[in-house]
């Protein structure tokens, strides 16, 4: 019985959102009398924070602080159209959308108040504390609370902005197949080590060091969760998930958490990110999206960690004990391979 | 079926119910008291989500009968924040962001508090070990290790 330690290697290259129907978002923004903006939005925050990051896009954009923005979500009925919260999409698409929708509220905003301080619209800037002065005269200044109010009440506008983010049609070459499914893609490399028990079959975790390149991190700290937490689903989709073992037989598939395996706070390993910001040229202030790609680089990292560890080449997912196991048993036993 | 009168401390508070027969302790806080602080996971302590300490010990509200409570102290979730203060957990669990979807985070933090409750300066293994019995989906466990650390004055991470 021997432990053999691995390591494996894997970059990927992940395209953000998609073709289909143009994949658009849409949102909405308008001010209420009390000067907050409210963004309106269909599409769904489950923790990996769409709502921060959408406020801080209308809040930058429109020149107020973030504190004064409240975004509404998740509601299809009462909110603009959007394609959903998958494919890496929300930041890039629905942030490009809220950027929009916020620019032309400015736009109005800005208009309003240059009704009430009786100046030309051009001359006025943000000071992104709540008020809106004659640039280089910051006394002749008018809270964004007063624009509203005044837009309200004696001007009769709405300060509200429409916003969508589209992606040309890309049709497919006939000759060569060719199309182009995303308008930008982020990359990542993984280096994953391991430890293969020959006698069980048990692959552990070591470490993980791992570089992200996702575009511009509008939020370093949800980043970073993001990947923390997508790492650890890669694990578990390379070492543990399943609900069809032995695909296509459906046979012994699990009933509950005791037979649907996933990795506990046990089976996770040190992990060292780093974050590399290239900005996108068409992302919202340069931002692609950490979504699903934060998991794809741990399942061939994993796969070729245990190769280098044992010798054997597993493509069957997720890599079980049994599968180890039956494969070195196959080639009469571990052949670690040379470490690099 | 006739219902059993049962009283017991819920938070510091008397409470007195009544149960069916074979009504679990989950279903008597969320139903019966109005505490949804409990989560309903599996059903079958496969996920620690409805985690309750019983006179300061952690349990599976969903595998307990609620009439083995008679008399005992129950502590969950909701009354963990002390007046308008979140408990220095909570704290340490938003600020290390420790908390996504936010489903296992009853749980978690129940755990937690049992752990340093008998233990206020666990290591890291003594960390896992607390919360092994709970699940997470989308953290990776390693923000909430790093948040019960941080609570109990321990490696600070961030």
């Amino acid at each position: 019985m021997t432990r053999h330690r691995g390591r494996g290697m894997a970059s990927i290259n992940y395209p953000i959102g998609m073709n289909l129907g143009g994949d658009p978002s849409q949102a909405l923004v308008h001010s209420n009398p009390s000067g907050k903006f409210t963004v309106a939005l269909s599409s769904i925050d489950l923790g990996q924070g769409m709502k921060s990051v959408t406020r801080q896009i209308c809040a930058e954009t429109l020149g107020v602080p973030v504190e004064d923005v409240y975004v509404d979500t998740a509601d299809s009925d009462t909110g603009p159209h959007c394609m959903g919260s998958f494919a890496s999409r929300g930041t890039h698409r629905v942030g490009n959308a809220v950027m929009a929708a916020a620019r032309e509220a400015r736009g109005v905003m800005m208009e309003a108040a240059a009704e009430e301080l009786e100046v030309n619209a051009s001359d006025l800037e943000t000071d992104g504390r709540g008020n809106i002065h004659v640039k280089g005269a910051p006394h002749r200044s008018i809270s964004t609370k007063d624009v509203a109010i005044a837009a309200q009440f004696k001007q009769g506008k709405t300060i509200s902005g429409r916003g969508i983010f589209l992606v040309p049609l890309s049709n497919v070459d006939p000759e060569t197949g060719e199309m182009s499914p995303a308008t930008c893609y982020a990359h990542a490399c993984l280096v994953a080590e391991v430890d293969v028990d020959d006698e069980t079959g048990e692959v552990a975790m070591v470490r993980m060091d791992s570089a992200y390149e996702l575009g511009r991190a509008l939020n370093p700290r949800l980043v970073e969760q993001q990947l923390v937490g997508g790492a650890w689903m890669g694990i578990s989709h390379a070492l543990y998930e399943t609900p069809e073992p032995y695909y296509p037989d459906p046979v012994h598939g699990p009933r509950d958490f005791v037979e649907y395996l996933m990795p506990g706070p046990g089976d996770i390993c040190p992990h060292d990110i780093a974050v590399l910001e290239r900005p996108a040229p068409d992302g919202p202030f340069g931002a692609k999206g950490p979504g699903e790609m934060c998991a794809n680089p741990v399942l061939p990292a994993v796969a070729n960690a245990i190769f280098n560890a044992a010798g054997v080449r597993i493509d069957d997912l997720p890599i079980t004990p049994e599968k180890v196991l039956r494969a070195i048993k196959a080639q009469g036993g571990a052949r670690p391979q040379p470490r690099r | 079926m006739s219902k059993i009168p049962l009283q017991f401390r819920h938070n510091g508070r008397d409470v007195a119910i009544f149960v069916d027969g074979g009504t679990n302790l989950l279903v008597a806080l969320r139903e019966l008291i109005g505490d949804m602080t409990p989560k309903f996971g599996c059903g079958q302590g496969g996920c620690g989500t409805c985690s309750v300490l019983i006179d300061g010990e952690l349990h599976l509200s969903c595998l307990t009968l609620a009439e083995t409570v008679a008399g005992r102290s129950i502590e969950t979730l909701d009354g963990m924040k002390q007046g308008p203060n979140l408990h220095p957990l909570q704290r340490a669990f938003a600020d290390n962001f420790a908390a996504q979807c936010g489903y296992c985070t009853p749980g978690m933090l129940m755990a937690a508090k049992a752990l340093l409750d008998r233990n206020p300066s666990p290591s890291r293994e003594e960390v896992v070990e607390a919360i092994s019995g709970n699940i997470c989906r989308c953290t990776g466990y390693e923000p909430i290790v790093n948040a019960i650390l941080a609570a109990a004055g321990g490696r600070a991470s961030a």
